[in-house]
Protein backbone atom coordinates (compact mmCIF):
# COMPACT_ATOMS: atom_id res chain seq x y z
CA UNK A 1 0.00 0.00 0.00
CA UNK A 2 1.27 3.39 -0.69
CA UNK A 3 2.04 6.26 1.94
CA UNK A 4 -0.71 8.44 0.70
CA UNK A 5 -3.05 5.60 1.22
CA UNK A 6 -1.80 4.50 4.54
CA UNK A 7 -2.30 7.85 5.61
CA UNK A 8 -5.68 7.94 4.24
CA UNK A 9 -6.45 4.44 6.03
CA UNK A 10 -5.01 6.21 9.33
CA UNK A 11 -7.24 9.16 9.48
CA UNK A 12 -10.30 7.81 8.39
CA UNK A 13 -11.54 8.36 12.18
CA UNK A 14 -9.04 5.70 14.09
CA UNK A 15 -6.72 6.53 17.13
CA UNK A 16 -3.72 8.21 16.12
CA UNK A 17 -0.23 5.72 16.91
CA UNK A 18 1.12 8.24 18.92
CA UNK A 19 0.07 10.40 21.52
CA UNK A 20 2.23 12.91 23.08
CA UNK A 21 0.91 15.39 25.29
CA UNK A 22 2.66 18.01 27.47
CA UNK A 23 6.10 15.93 27.09
CA UNK A 24 8.69 17.34 29.65
CA UNK A 25 11.52 15.97 30.52
CA UNK A 26 14.46 17.46 33.07
CA UNK A 27 18.29 15.99 33.23
CA UNK A 28 20.00 16.37 36.73
CA UNK A 29 23.88 16.89 36.85
CA UNK A 30 25.88 18.53 39.29
CA UNK A 31 23.02 19.36 41.52
CA UNK A 32 21.41 21.62 38.64
CA UNK A 33 18.49 20.93 36.54
CA UNK A 34 18.68 21.21 33.12
CA UNK A 35 15.47 21.29 30.99
CA UNK A 36 15.84 19.02 28.07
CA UNK A 37 12.42 19.25 26.53
CA UNK A 38 9.06 20.87 27.64
CA UNK A 39 5.96 21.29 25.82
CA UNK A 40 5.49 18.34 23.42
CA UNK A 41 2.39 17.67 22.34
CA UNK A 42 1.33 15.96 18.96
CA UNK A 43 -0.45 13.20 17.43
CA UNK A 44 1.07 10.60 14.32
CA UNK A 45 -0.59 8.60 12.64
CA UNK A 46 0.41 4.85 11.42
CA UNK A 47 2.41 5.51 8.13
CA UNK A 48 3.21 9.12 9.08
CA UNK A 49 6.59 10.36 8.56
CA UNK A 50 7.60 13.35 11.37
CA UNK A 51 10.47 15.43 10.71
CA UNK A 52 11.48 16.80 14.38
CA UNK A 53 13.87 19.74 14.06
CA UNK A 54 15.67 22.37 15.91
CA UNK A 55 19.03 23.37 16.88
CA UNK A 56 21.14 21.78 18.24
CA UNK A 57 20.80 21.33 22.11
CA UNK A 58 16.78 21.53 21.62
CA UNK A 59 16.15 18.14 22.77
CA UNK A 60 15.25 16.30 19.80
CA UNK A 61 17.62 13.20 20.46
CA UNK A 62 15.77 13.62 24.06
CA UNK A 63 12.39 13.09 22.13
CA UNK A 64 13.64 10.68 20.31
CA UNK A 65 14.72 8.33 23.77
CA UNK A 66 12.05 9.02 24.73
CA UNK A 67 10.20 7.36 22.11
CA UNK A 68 12.23 4.63 21.90
CA UNK A 69 11.70 3.89 25.59
CA UNK A 70 15.13 4.42 26.81
CA UNK A 71 14.44 7.30 28.65
CA UNK A 72 11.28 8.12 31.46
CA UNK A 73 9.50 11.47 30.67
CA UNK A 74 9.62 13.70 33.87
CA UNK A 75 5.79 15.21 33.25
CA UNK A 76 2.72 14.65 30.52
CA UNK A 77 1.53 11.90 28.87
CA UNK A 78 3.33 9.49 25.85
CA UNK A 79 0.93 6.61 24.56
CA UNK A 80 2.03 4.60 21.50
CA UNK A 81 0.22 2.32 19.74
CA UNK A 82 -3.69 1.79 19.98
CA UNK A 83 -5.96 -1.37 20.83
CA UNK A 84 -5.39 -1.96 17.14
CA UNK A 85 -2.39 -1.82 16.04
CA UNK A 86 -0.37 -2.87 20.11
CA UNK A 87 3.00 -1.75 20.55
CA UNK A 88 5.77 -3.66 22.04
CA UNK A 89 8.30 -1.13 23.15
CA UNK A 90 10.86 -4.32 23.49
CA UNK A 91 10.36 -5.04 19.34
CA UNK A 92 8.61 -2.38 17.70
CA UNK A 93 11.21 0.17 17.62
CA UNK A 94 13.70 0.60 14.56
CA UNK A 95 16.76 2.80 15.91
CA UNK A 96 18.88 4.65 12.53
CA UNK A 97 21.77 6.75 13.84
CA UNK A 98 24.05 9.97 12.47
CA UNK A 99 26.91 7.40 12.27
CA UNK A 100 25.69 3.94 10.78
CA UNK A 101 27.52 1.80 13.60
CA UNK A 102 27.73 -1.38 11.76
CA UNK A 103 29.97 -3.56 13.65
CA UNK A 104 33.12 -4.26 11.45
CA UNK A 105 33.59 -7.97 11.98
CA UNK A 106 30.36 -8.91 10.66
CA UNK A 107 29.17 -8.97 7.13
CA UNK A 108 26.48 -6.75 6.27
CA UNK A 109 23.62 -9.19 6.10
CA UNK A 110 24.86 -10.23 9.59
CA UNK A 111 24.85 -6.84 10.73
CA UNK A 112 21.40 -6.12 9.20
CA UNK A 113 20.50 -9.50 11.38
CA UNK A 114 21.72 -8.12 14.61
CA UNK A 115 18.39 -6.80 16.26
CA UNK A 116 16.97 -10.21 14.70
CA UNK A 117 19.36 -11.87 17.00
CA UNK A 118 18.83 -10.02 19.76
CA UNK A 119 15.17 -10.69 20.08
CA UNK A 120 15.69 -14.16 19.48
CA UNK A 121 13.89 -14.45 16.17
CA UNK A 122 13.85 -17.64 14.32
CA UNK A 123 16.75 -16.55 12.47
CA UNK A 124 16.29 -18.45 8.65
CA UNK A 125 13.21 -16.44 8.29
CA UNK A 126 15.06 -13.38 9.50
CA UNK A 127 17.95 -14.17 7.38
CA UNK A 128 15.32 -14.32 3.97
CA UNK A 129 13.84 -10.90 5.25
CA UNK A 130 17.25 -9.56 5.91
CA UNK A 131 18.21 -10.38 2.46
CA UNK A 132 15.03 -8.56 1.04
CA UNK A 133 15.59 -5.74 2.98
CA UNK A 134 19.08 -5.44 1.15
CA UNK A 135 17.47 -5.33 -1.78
CA UNK A 136 15.04 -2.60 -0.75
CA UNK A 137 17.59 -0.63 0.25
CA UNK A 138 19.89 -1.54 -3.63
CA UNK A 139 22.17 -3.05 -1.59
CA UNK A 140 21.57 -6.78 -3.03
CA UNK A 141 24.92 -8.06 -4.54
CA UNK A 142 26.59 -6.66 -0.83
CA UNK A 143 25.51 -9.32 1.34
CA UNK A 144 29.07 -10.71 2.16
CA UNK A 145 30.89 -7.30 2.09
CA UNK A 146 32.19 -6.18 5.61
CA UNK A 147 31.23 -2.41 6.22
CA UNK A 148 34.34 -0.70 5.17
CA UNK A 149 34.08 -1.91 2.02
CA UNK A 150 31.20 0.27 1.47
CA UNK A 151 30.88 4.33 1.25
CA UNK A 152 29.15 6.24 3.91
CA UNK A 153 25.62 6.25 1.64
CA UNK A 154 25.54 2.59 1.51
CA UNK A 155 26.59 1.95 5.03
CA UNK A 156 23.82 3.81 6.17
CA UNK A 157 21.32 2.24 3.83
CA UNK A 158 22.62 -1.00 5.47
CA UNK A 159 22.13 0.68 9.11
CA UNK A 160 18.48 1.23 7.69
CA UNK A 161 17.86 -2.75 6.52
CA UNK A 162 18.83 -3.43 9.80
CA UNK A 163 16.51 -0.90 11.38
CA UNK A 164 13.67 -2.76 9.60
CA UNK A 165 14.67 -6.53 9.87
CA UNK A 166 12.48 -7.23 12.71
CA UNK A 167 9.41 -5.30 11.29
CA UNK A 168 9.25 -3.12 13.67
CA UNK A 169 6.08 -0.50 14.14
CA UNK A 170 7.79 2.89 14.55
CA UNK A 171 11.67 3.90 13.07
CA UNK A 172 13.54 6.60 14.97
CA UNK A 173 16.13 8.35 12.30
CA UNK A 174 18.48 11.00 14.24
CA UNK A 175 19.92 13.01 11.98
CA UNK A 176 21.20 9.70 9.81
CA UNK A 177 22.44 11.91 6.62
CA UNK A 178 23.90 14.56 8.63
CA UNK A 179 27.39 12.88 8.14
CA UNK A 180 26.88 12.57 4.30
CA UNK A 181 28.21 14.52 1.77
CA UNK A 182 25.35 17.58 0.67
CA UNK A 183 24.87 15.24 -3.00
CA UNK A 184 24.37 12.10 -0.91
CA UNK A 185 22.25 13.41 1.38
CA UNK A 186 20.31 14.15 -1.36
CA UNK A 187 19.42 11.31 -3.22
CA UNK A 188 19.35 9.39 0.67
CA UNK A 189 16.39 11.75 1.09
CA UNK A 190 14.78 10.56 -1.76
CA UNK A 191 15.84 6.67 -1.03
CA UNK A 192 13.71 7.07 2.32
CA UNK A 193 10.87 8.33 1.14
CA UNK A 194 11.01 5.50 -1.34
CA UNK A 195 11.54 2.98 1.21
CA UNK A 196 9.26 5.12 3.36
CA UNK A 197 6.43 4.26 0.92
CA UNK A 198 7.25 0.43 0.14
CA UNK A 199 7.73 -0.55 4.21
CA UNK A 200 4.27 1.44 4.93
CA UNK A 201 6.35 2.15 8.40
CA UNK A 202 5.55 4.89 11.30
CA UNK A 203 8.62 6.98 10.83
CA UNK A 204 10.27 10.05 13.30
CA UNK A 205 12.89 11.85 11.54
CA UNK A 206 15.01 13.96 13.56
CA UNK A 207 17.38 16.74 11.80
CA UNK A 208 18.77 20.60 11.88
CA UNK A 209 17.97 20.50 8.14
CA UNK A 210 14.89 22.62 7.37
CA UNK A 211 14.67 21.75 4.03
CA UNK A 212 15.61 18.23 4.90
CA UNK A 213 12.64 18.33 7.70
CA UNK A 214 10.32 19.93 4.90
CA UNK A 215 10.76 17.38 2.18
CA UNK A 216 10.47 14.79 4.03
CA UNK A 217 7.35 15.12 6.66
CA UNK A 218 4.19 14.52 6.49
CA UNK A 219 4.21 16.79 9.48
CA UNK A 220 6.77 18.37 11.17
CA UNK A 221 7.38 19.30 14.74
CA UNK A 222 9.75 22.10 15.11
CA UNK A 223 11.70 22.79 18.77
CA UNK A 224 13.61 25.51 19.89
CA UNK A 225 17.07 25.43 22.31
CA UNK A 226 16.85 27.67 25.18
CA UNK A 227 13.95 27.20 26.69
CA UNK A 228 14.14 24.02 25.00
CA UNK A 229 10.35 23.58 23.99
CA UNK A 230 8.21 22.44 21.35
CA UNK A 231 7.18 25.89 19.14
CA UNK A 232 5.24 24.73 16.24
CA UNK A 233 3.41 21.72 14.42
CA UNK A 234 1.62 21.54 11.91
CA UNK A 235 1.59 19.22 8.51
CA UNK A 236 3.15 19.27 5.43
CA UNK A 237 0.55 19.49 2.64
CA UNK A 238 2.65 18.23 -0.54
CA UNK A 239 1.85 15.61 -2.38
CA UNK A 240 3.84 12.16 -2.51
CA UNK A 241 5.59 11.06 -4.55
CA UNK A 242 7.86 14.03 -3.76
CA UNK A 243 10.68 14.90 -5.79
CA UNK A 244 13.89 17.42 -5.88
CA UNK A 245 11.14 19.66 -8.17
CA UNK A 246 9.21 20.80 -5.03
CA UNK A 247 12.03 22.42 -3.14
CA UNK A 248 11.28 25.51 -5.72
CA UNK A 249 7.14 25.38 -5.41
CA UNK A 250 5.99 28.12 -3.25
CA UNK A 251 4.52 26.07 -0.81
CA UNK A 252 7.76 24.71 -0.04
CA UNK A 253 9.27 27.95 0.45
CA UNK A 254 6.50 29.09 2.97
CA UNK A 255 7.05 26.03 4.89
CA UNK A 256 10.81 26.63 5.37
CA UNK A 257 9.91 29.91 6.21
CA UNK A 258 7.65 29.39 8.52
CA UNK A 259 10.57 27.19 10.62
CA UNK A 260 12.69 29.46 9.99
CA UNK A 261 11.10 32.19 11.95
CA UNK A 262 9.73 30.13 14.46
CA UNK A 263 13.52 29.54 14.72
CA UNK A 264 14.54 33.03 15.27
CA UNK A 265 16.08 33.79 11.87
CA UNK A 266 15.61 36.50 9.80
CA UNK A 267 13.40 35.55 6.43
CA UNK A 268 12.99 38.79 4.03
CA UNK A 269 9.53 38.44 4.11
CA UNK A 270 9.32 38.65 7.52
CA UNK B 1 48.94 -8.10 -8.53
CA UNK B 2 48.67 -9.34 -4.69
CA UNK B 3 50.99 -12.47 -4.49
CA UNK B 4 53.57 -10.98 -6.84
CA UNK B 5 53.90 -8.40 -4.58
CA UNK B 6 53.76 -10.50 -1.39
CA UNK B 7 56.55 -12.63 -3.03
CA UNK B 8 58.63 -9.85 -3.91
CA UNK B 9 58.80 -8.44 -0.52
CA UNK B 10 59.56 -11.71 1.11
CA UNK B 11 62.34 -11.87 -1.23
CA UNK B 12 63.37 -8.37 -0.28
CA UNK B 13 63.27 -9.33 3.28
CA UNK B 14 65.38 -12.82 3.19
CA UNK B 15 67.86 -10.60 0.41
CA UNK B 16 68.40 -7.54 3.24
CA UNK B 17 69.15 -10.27 5.73
CA UNK B 18 71.68 -11.86 3.47
CA UNK B 19 73.32 -9.10 2.46
CA UNK B 20 73.54 -7.60 6.33
CA UNK B 21 75.34 -10.94 6.92
CA UNK B 22 77.85 -10.76 3.98
CA UNK B 23 78.66 -7.06 4.75
CA UNK B 24 79.43 -8.85 8.21
CA UNK B 25 81.37 -11.50 6.60
CA UNK B 26 83.52 -9.60 4.32
CA UNK B 27 84.12 -7.04 7.25
CA UNK B 28 85.53 -9.23 9.55
CA UNK B 29 87.63 -10.62 6.51
CA UNK B 30 88.77 -7.27 5.75
CA UNK B 31 89.11 -5.41 9.35
CA UNK B 32 91.59 -7.18 11.85
CA UNK B 33 89.15 -7.66 14.36
CA UNK B 34 89.41 -9.66 17.35
CA UNK B 35 87.34 -12.99 17.01
CA UNK B 36 86.05 -12.13 20.93
CA UNK B 37 84.91 -8.61 19.67
CA UNK B 38 83.01 -9.80 16.91
CA UNK B 39 82.90 -13.22 15.03
CA UNK B 40 82.25 -13.38 11.85
CA UNK B 41 79.22 -15.20 10.61
CA UNK B 42 80.42 -18.28 9.64
CA UNK B 43 81.96 -18.15 13.02
CA UNK B 44 78.75 -17.88 14.54
CA UNK B 45 76.98 -20.14 12.88
CA UNK B 46 79.51 -23.18 13.13
CA UNK B 47 78.85 -22.86 16.84
CA UNK B 48 76.21 -24.62 16.40
CA UNK B 49 77.85 -27.69 15.84
CA UNK B 50 79.51 -28.25 18.71
CA UNK B 51 77.98 -30.12 21.73
CA UNK B 52 78.68 -28.76 24.59
CA UNK B 53 76.70 -25.88 24.19
CA UNK B 54 73.43 -27.73 23.63
CA UNK B 55 71.72 -25.47 21.36
CA UNK B 56 68.62 -27.45 20.63
CA UNK B 57 68.10 -28.26 24.03
CA UNK B 58 68.31 -25.01 25.52
CA UNK B 59 66.51 -23.73 22.90
CA UNK B 60 63.74 -26.04 23.77
CA UNK B 61 63.86 -25.04 27.28
CA UNK B 62 63.69 -20.96 26.68
CA UNK B 63 60.92 -21.85 23.75
CA UNK B 64 59.00 -23.20 26.61
CA UNK B 65 59.34 -20.49 29.27
CA UNK B 66 58.39 -18.09 26.79
CA UNK B 67 55.41 -19.84 25.32
CA UNK B 68 54.18 -20.86 28.69
CA UNK B 69 54.61 -17.33 30.05
CA UNK B 70 53.16 -15.88 27.38
CA UNK B 71 50.03 -17.81 27.19
CA UNK B 72 49.67 -17.48 31.06
CA UNK B 73 49.52 -13.74 30.41
CA UNK B 74 47.34 -13.71 27.82
CA UNK B 75 44.72 -16.28 29.90
CA UNK B 76 45.05 -14.30 32.77
CA UNK B 77 45.13 -11.11 31.42
CA UNK B 78 41.94 -11.58 29.09
CA UNK B 79 40.28 -13.09 31.79
CA UNK B 80 40.80 -10.48 34.10
CA UNK B 81 40.03 -7.82 31.59
CA UNK B 82 36.89 -9.17 30.94
CA UNK B 83 35.92 -10.19 34.96
CA UNK B 84 36.82 -6.14 35.94
CA UNK B 85 34.34 -5.31 32.86
CA UNK B 86 31.23 -7.48 33.78
CA UNK B 87 32.11 -5.91 37.67
CA UNK B 88 33.51 -2.49 37.87
CA UNK B 89 33.27 -2.46 41.54
CA UNK B 90 35.68 -5.10 41.49
CA UNK B 91 37.57 -2.89 38.72
CA UNK B 92 37.88 0.57 40.97
CA UNK B 93 39.15 -1.48 43.71
CA UNK B 94 41.97 -3.73 42.58
CA UNK B 95 43.03 -1.57 39.42
CA UNK B 96 44.83 1.12 41.74
CA UNK B 97 46.43 -1.66 42.71
CA UNK B 98 47.45 -3.41 39.31
CA UNK B 99 48.79 -0.29 38.15
CA UNK B 100 51.10 0.17 40.88
CA UNK B 101 52.31 -3.66 40.33
CA UNK B 102 52.83 -2.62 36.66
CA UNK B 103 55.49 -0.06 37.79
CA UNK B 104 57.32 -2.74 39.37
CA UNK B 105 60.46 -3.34 36.84
CA UNK B 106 59.67 -7.00 36.44
CA UNK B 107 63.21 -8.17 36.01
CA UNK B 108 63.90 -7.22 39.59
CA UNK B 109 61.66 -9.42 40.78
CA UNK B 110 64.40 -12.41 39.70
CA UNK B 111 66.11 -12.35 43.05
CA UNK B 112 62.51 -12.69 44.37
CA UNK B 113 61.41 -15.48 42.93
CA UNK B 114 64.57 -17.55 43.01
CA UNK B 115 63.56 -17.60 46.45
CA UNK B 116 60.20 -18.09 46.00
CA UNK B 117 60.31 -20.74 43.45
CA UNK B 118 64.29 -21.82 43.40
CA UNK B 119 65.60 -22.42 39.75
CA UNK B 120 64.35 -23.80 36.62
CA UNK B 121 61.55 -23.44 33.98
CA UNK B 122 58.85 -22.88 36.22
CA UNK B 123 60.43 -19.63 37.76
CA UNK B 124 61.04 -18.27 34.46
CA UNK B 125 57.57 -18.76 33.41
CA UNK B 126 56.20 -16.64 35.95
CA UNK B 127 58.31 -13.89 35.16
CA UNK B 128 57.62 -13.99 31.19
CA UNK B 129 53.86 -14.54 32.65
CA UNK B 130 54.11 -11.25 35.16
CA UNK B 131 56.24 -8.50 32.42
CA UNK B 132 53.73 -9.61 29.32
CA UNK B 133 50.17 -9.90 31.29
CA UNK B 134 49.66 -6.52 31.93
CA UNK B 135 50.10 -4.85 28.81
CA UNK B 136 47.40 -7.33 27.35
CA UNK B 137 45.21 -7.14 30.36
CA UNK B 138 45.16 -3.20 29.81
CA UNK B 139 44.58 -3.16 26.09
CA UNK B 140 41.78 -5.47 26.55
CA UNK B 141 40.15 -4.39 29.21
CA UNK B 142 40.07 -0.57 27.55
CA UNK B 143 39.03 -2.51 24.27
CA UNK B 144 35.89 -3.71 26.14
CA UNK B 145 34.98 -0.51 27.61
CA UNK B 146 34.74 1.01 23.70
CA UNK B 147 31.41 0.56 23.28
CA UNK B 148 29.64 3.11 21.17
CA UNK B 149 27.32 4.54 23.35
CA UNK B 150 24.15 4.70 20.17
CA UNK B 151 25.37 1.13 19.75
CA UNK B 152 24.21 0.45 23.45
CA UNK B 153 20.92 2.70 23.20
CA UNK B 154 20.18 0.28 19.85
CA UNK B 155 20.62 -2.75 22.27
CA UNK B 156 18.74 -1.69 25.05
CA UNK B 157 15.93 -0.36 22.56
CA UNK B 158 15.45 -4.03 21.89
CA UNK B 159 15.54 -5.24 25.84
CA UNK B 160 18.84 -6.99 24.83
CA UNK B 161 20.40 -8.86 27.63
CA UNK B 162 23.88 -7.81 29.39
CA UNK B 163 25.34 -11.17 28.08
CA UNK B 164 23.90 -10.18 24.06
CA UNK B 165 25.71 -7.04 24.76
CA UNK B 166 29.18 -8.34 25.85
CA UNK B 167 28.95 -11.97 23.64
CA UNK B 168 27.58 -9.81 20.23
CA UNK B 169 29.46 -6.72 20.25
CA UNK B 170 32.10 -6.23 23.50
CA UNK B 171 33.99 -9.33 23.02
CA UNK B 172 34.33 -9.41 19.04
CA UNK B 173 34.84 -5.51 19.08
CA UNK B 174 37.69 -6.01 21.94
CA UNK B 175 39.52 -8.41 19.51
CA UNK B 176 41.93 -6.09 17.78
CA UNK B 177 42.69 -4.33 21.13
CA UNK B 178 43.28 -7.90 22.69
CA UNK B 179 46.13 -8.64 19.95
CA UNK B 180 47.68 -5.07 20.00
CA UNK B 181 48.55 -6.30 23.41
CA UNK B 182 49.23 -9.52 22.46
CA UNK B 183 52.05 -7.95 20.31
CA UNK B 184 53.49 -5.51 22.59
CA UNK B 185 53.36 -9.08 25.20
CA UNK B 186 55.25 -11.20 22.81
CA UNK B 187 58.38 -8.92 22.55
CA UNK B 188 58.39 -8.70 25.78
CA UNK B 189 57.78 -12.59 26.90
CA UNK B 190 61.14 -13.22 25.09
CA UNK B 191 62.66 -10.47 27.16
CA UNK B 192 61.03 -11.72 30.43
CA UNK B 193 62.55 -15.22 29.73
CA UNK B 194 65.56 -14.52 28.71
CA UNK B 195 66.37 -11.89 31.84
CA UNK B 196 64.70 -14.84 34.28
CA UNK B 197 67.57 -17.32 32.67
CA UNK B 198 70.42 -14.87 33.54
CA UNK B 199 69.30 -14.11 36.95
CA UNK B 200 67.87 -17.80 38.11
CA UNK B 201 68.49 -20.57 35.73
CA UNK B 202 70.57 -23.52 34.88
CA UNK B 203 69.22 -23.77 31.36
CA UNK B 204 68.41 -22.24 28.98
CA UNK B 205 69.42 -19.72 26.07
CA UNK B 206 70.32 -16.89 28.84
CA UNK B 207 71.98 -19.26 30.94
CA UNK B 208 74.12 -20.30 28.22
CA UNK B 209 74.77 -16.65 27.28
CA UNK B 210 76.10 -16.02 30.56
CA UNK B 211 78.47 -19.62 30.85
CA UNK B 212 80.34 -18.97 27.41
CA UNK B 213 80.82 -15.28 28.57
CA UNK B 214 82.83 -16.25 31.95
CA UNK B 215 84.93 -17.66 28.28
CA UNK B 216 84.81 -15.04 26.09
CA UNK B 217 83.11 -17.02 23.64
CA UNK B 218 81.68 -14.16 22.09
CA UNK B 219 80.60 -16.41 18.28
CA UNK B 220 78.56 -18.82 21.02
CA UNK B 221 76.84 -15.74 22.68
CA UNK B 222 76.12 -14.29 19.24
CA UNK B 223 74.35 -17.13 18.45
CA UNK B 224 72.50 -17.55 21.22
CA UNK B 225 71.16 -13.67 20.83
CA UNK B 226 70.25 -14.81 17.04
CA UNK B 227 68.26 -18.02 18.24
CA UNK B 228 66.32 -15.70 20.83
CA UNK B 229 65.23 -13.51 18.14
CA UNK B 230 64.09 -16.44 16.17
CA UNK B 231 62.23 -17.01 19.17
CA UNK B 232 61.15 -13.93 19.36
CA UNK B 233 60.10 -13.45 14.99
CA UNK B 234 57.73 -16.99 15.33
CA UNK B 235 55.90 -15.81 18.18
CA UNK B 236 55.55 -12.63 16.60
CA UNK B 237 54.17 -14.02 13.73
CA UNK B 238 51.99 -16.53 15.30
CA UNK B 239 50.32 -13.81 16.80
CA UNK B 240 50.24 -12.05 13.42
CA UNK B 241 48.75 -14.77 11.29
CA UNK B 242 45.98 -15.51 14.08
CA UNK B 243 45.14 -12.05 13.77
CA UNK B 244 44.86 -12.44 10.43
CA UNK B 245 42.55 -15.04 10.95
CA UNK B 246 40.41 -14.12 13.71
CA UNK B 247 40.31 -10.56 13.26
CA UNK B 248 38.26 -8.94 10.04
CA UNK B 249 40.97 -6.54 8.79
CA UNK B 250 39.71 -2.66 7.74
CA UNK B 251 42.37 -1.86 4.85
CA UNK B 252 41.71 1.68 5.47
CA UNK B 253 43.02 1.42 9.11
CA UNK B 254 45.17 -1.09 8.42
Amino acid sequence: MSAAGLRAVAAAGREPFIRLRSIRKVYRAAGQELLAVSDVTMTVDEGEMLSLVGPSGCGKTTVLKMLAGLLPPDGGEAVIGSAARPFDPGRDVGMVFQQPLLLKWRTVLENVLLPAEIIGLPIAPARERARELLRMVGLSGYETKYPHQLSGGMQQRAAIARALVHDPKLILMDEPFAALDALTREQMNLELLRIWSASGKTIVFVTHSIPEAVFLGTQCAVLTAGPARMADVFPIEIAYPRTIDIMTTPAFGAYTRRIYKQLGVATSTG
Amino acid sequence: MKPRRAELSAGVIVGVHLAALAVWQVTCMLVDIPRYILPPPLDVIATLGLPKHDFAGNTLVTAAEIFGGYLLGIAIGVALAVLFTWSPVLMLLVMPLFVTLNMIPKVALGPLIVVWFSYGIVPNILVTFSICCFPILLTTARGLREVEPDLLDLVRSLRGSRWQLFRKIQLPGALPYVFSGMKVGAILAVAGATVGEFIASERGLGYLMIQVQSSLDTAAMLMALILLTVLGVILYGLVLGLERLVVVQDERVA
